[in-house]
């Protein structure tokens, strides 16, 4: 019995084998990219270019004034052909640039800072990692430089390095932790002395021993403290992670700096490496494509902007009806109405379903097994909660916690009823956000 | 750009789901109800083998009449009402009359579980609705016992329970445990049903922390009142196997529907059982209280479930250190 973990979670299967053990490769890149100037959690950026301009690879494209925001760069070199609202993995329609690529790779880089890390002073780093438009790439978007300046009051004693990757079909974090384990912890030291971290901890799921295994060798007494987590989702959710390697709890409504902690993906640390050591802001990112609708699963490195329908060309197209197309996991991950939208800053994946069955099937009431109550992490109670949300009895559901749900679906997962509890969830979070702006006015 | 795909489907995440299906739970609880059900009916002869199949086929109907006439879809192909046809004749003396068991299958589907909303929304164990209906309609049929095939030299007809009562006799265990003895229907063989609980624990199809709480309060309990007046009152054991206890404890308690949805609640649910069911056999009018228990009980289950929230992650004390 593994010693870390968290009370509640699921087992799904994990259908990692699909992507497992192909190497990261380069995505092609397409006509025309699609970069939207909304990446991340925050104020939304400006254009800073104009239709029937020329970008260099690396420069600035979209900027904002606001802190909480983050800078976006072109990927590639080209021609801004117009700017204008084009769907986003989420949902909208968003401002975006769209860019012809010239071929020319022609670079505007930020000056590389080196990897000395003890010539390197924290602000320097800090400042780089907003000015690379960095952003927590395990999903969440919030820009790092922001989660890196914690308050005076709420040092930062631990900081966790996220490398469990604990989505099904996932396999983009395992990769970068098998091709490049030494950048991810060069990423690490930085963010740790950016932070002032006093012990940095490396957790990777016990499925991934191989990874493990990697950092181990590629450490060389630097001093970080690697654990193995027990495998299960969602053990990659920050409160989680947080419990199962410190014991400690994120309050209710707090942040992990509460707790003195700071919980950062291996693919943001590797882009933290990257723009601090070369001066590369972030213009692509590793994902993996995969499910059982794609002919050939694998990883790649892709620019921001190129559309999904490129890379699944490039990974021998699509095999049956597909059902769903999801940016993301298929436990949290939106599903897509098009082919067209644009791989951005949070898209750890790319999954292609099969059309089956379940997919379009009704639910029926709920038979309280309590299967539901058995696995939220958050000890909620999603069947109450389900049901309170279709007698739209949304005050209440703030008193069962409903703001506590991190939406990690393992309630839905395992409903034998089939009850769409996280939509109901999601449904009342905003309904309670609004009633409580009513009352704030 | 951006054209939209009719054909992708847009459903909220998760995108995967588990292979858990309420259908897939009724059979099993169907299932491993079989083994006694068999047994009950080499027991007792054919007449229980046409009980069963008359209560299951009412239940049928008046569950398809109900959810036709509420213009619900869906119900009637889960199963559950073949486990309330299943359950009620288990609850019922080997004679009772044929009219009676579809007067008792319809109350069961009609006023136990169709009137509340339908599954998923009853409040009351159907079958004990059913049951419990019965035993006011039909006083004296419903405490006419007859004797197994198999059964243990020297008990006469009457229930261990009520020859413990009213006549002093006390019946052997492991006649009780194997199931030569008189009593309703299902509750003859406490071996078989338990063995097909065990299998439901380990599915997670039944909340183990109800039966177990009930079986330990009433042998607490039963020790208690034991080690007060053993010659009065009977030791834990017969507690235990005596009576629908174990039937009610298994698959009548553990209704997913009608129990509580929390691990504390479900402790709480069962500890009130147990308390019942012992107060009643030794201090009320009536030989058997597990039925009443259990119903009694499932009243309380949203109060219960209430005061049984689980503390919130990140709430409380327990992250304050
Ligand atoms: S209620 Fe929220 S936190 Fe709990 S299991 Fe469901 S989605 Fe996860
Ligand atoms: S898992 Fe589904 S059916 Fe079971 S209690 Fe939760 S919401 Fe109800």
């Amino acid at each position: 019995m593994n010693l870390f973990t968290f009370k509640g979670g699921v087992h799904p299967p994990y259908r990692k084998e699909h992507a497992k053990d192909s190497q990261i490769e380069i995505a092609a890149v397409p006509d025309q990219l699609v970069v939207p100037l909304v990446q991340h959690i925050g104020a939304p950026c400006a254009p800073a270019v104009e239709a029937g301009g020329t970008v260099k690879e690396g420069q600035v494209i979209g900027q904002s004034d606001a802190f909480v925001s983050a800078p976006i760069h072109a990927p590639v070199s080209g021609k801004v052909k117009r700017i204008e609202r084009a769907l986003h993995p989420l949902g909208q329609k968003v401002l975006s640039v769209f860019i012809e690529p010239d071929g020319a790779d022609e670079k505007e880089y930020l000056k590389p800072l080196g990897d000395t890390i003890d010539q390197l002073s924290s602000d320097d780093m800090k400042k780089r990692v907003m000015e690379a438009g960095i952003v927590g790439l395990g999903g969440a978007t919030f820009p790092s430089h922001v989660k890196f300046s914690p308050p005076k009051d709420k040092p930062i004693e631990v900081l966790i390095i996220n490398g469990c990757e604990c989505e099904p079909y996932l396999t983009a974090d395992y990769r970068l932790m098998l091709e490049k384990p030494g950048d991810i912890i060069l990423g690490a030291q930085m963010i740790g002395k950016i932070l002032g971290a006093k012990e940095i901890v490396v957790a990777v799921e016990d499925n991934k021993p191989d990874a493990f295994k990697k950092f181990k060798e590629s450490d060389a007494g630097k001093g970080i403290r690697y654990v193995l987590t027990h495998t299960k989702y969602p053990q990659g959710g920050e409160k989680m992670l947080i419990k199962a390697v410190l014991k400690r709890e994120v309050p209710s409504g707090g942040l992990p700096m509460d707790v003195g902690v700071v919980v950062s993906n291996v693919g943001t640390a590797l882009a933290v490496c990257e723009a601090v050591r070369d001066g590369k802001p972030l213009i692509d990112r590793v994902l993996t494509i995969t499910g059982n609708g794609i002919k050939k699963p694998g990883n790649y490195i892709a620019k921001i902007g190129t559309p999904v329908s490129s890379i699944i060309e490039q990974s021998g197209g699509t095999v049956g009806t597909i059902g769903k197309l999801i940016v993301g996991g298929p436990m949290m991950g939106i599903a897509q109405s098009s082919y067209d939208v644009p791989v951005i800053k949070g898209t750890s994946g790319i999954l292609l379903l099969q059309d089956e069955k379940y997919m379009k099937e009704g639910h029926l009431p709920c038979i309280k097994c309590s299967f539901c109550v058995q696995v939220c992490p958050t000890q909620l109670l999603p069947s109450r909660l389900s049901i309170l949300a279709e007698a739209e009895k949304w005050e209440l559901m703030e008193q069962f916690g409903v703001d506590d749900c991190i939406e990690c679906g393992s309630c839905s997962y395992v409903c034998p009823s089939k009850r769409p509890i996280v939509q109901l969830i999601k449904t009342a979070k905003l309904k309670v956000r609004d009633i409580k702006a009513r009352e704030n006015k | 750009m951006g054209k939209e795909n009719s054909s992708l489907i847009l459903s909220t995440s998760p995108h995967i789901k588990s292979r858990e299906s309420v259908r897939n739970i009724m059979i099993s609880v169907i299932i491993t109800l079989l083994p006694a059900v068999v047994f009950s009916i080499y027991q007792f002869g054919i007449h229980v083998l046409i009980m069963y199949l008359v209560s299951i086929a009412t239940c049928l109907v008046s569950e398809w009449v109900a959810v036709r006439l509420r213009k619900r879809p869906f119900s009637l192909y889960d199963g559950s009402a073949i486990i309330t046809g299943m359950l009620l004749v288990m609850v019922l003396p080997p004679k009772f009359p044929i009219y009676g068991v579809i007067l008792g299958a319809v109350v069961s589907i009609v006023i136990g579980k169709q009137i509340f909303g339908g599954l998923g929304y009853n409040i009351f164990n159907p079958a004990l609705i059913g049951r419990a209906f019965l035993a006011a309609t039909y006083p004296v049929f419903i405490s006419s016992w007859a004797t197994p095939r198999l059964v243990f030299d020297g008990i006469t007809a009457a229930t261990p329970l009520a020859g413990m009562k009213f006549d002093g006799i006390m019946t052997p265990y492991s006649a009780m445990f194997f199931g030569r003895i008189g009593g309703s229907i299902g509750e003859t063989s406490a071996v078989l049903l338990i063995i097909g609980a065990i299998y439901l624990i380990i599915k997670k199809y039944i909340k183990w922390r109800i039966p177990l709480s009930i079986f330990v309060t009433v042998a607490v309990l039963g020790e208690i009142f034991h080690l007060i007046n053993p010659s009065k009152y009977p030791d834990p054991l017969f507690h235990l196997l005596a009576g629908g206890l174990m039937i009610g404890a298994l698959y009548m308690a553990t209704d997913m529907v009608t129990s509580p949805i929390t691990n504390r609640g479900c402790i709480f649910f069962g500890v009130g059982i147990g308390c019942l069911v012992v107060v009643i056999r030794l201090l009320g009018g009536l030989p058997e209280g597990v039925m009443y228990a259990i119903l009694f009980m499932n009243a309380f289950v949203p109060l219960i479930n209430r005061g049984t929230k689980p503390r919130i992650f990140g709430t409380g004390e327990a992250h304050e250190h």
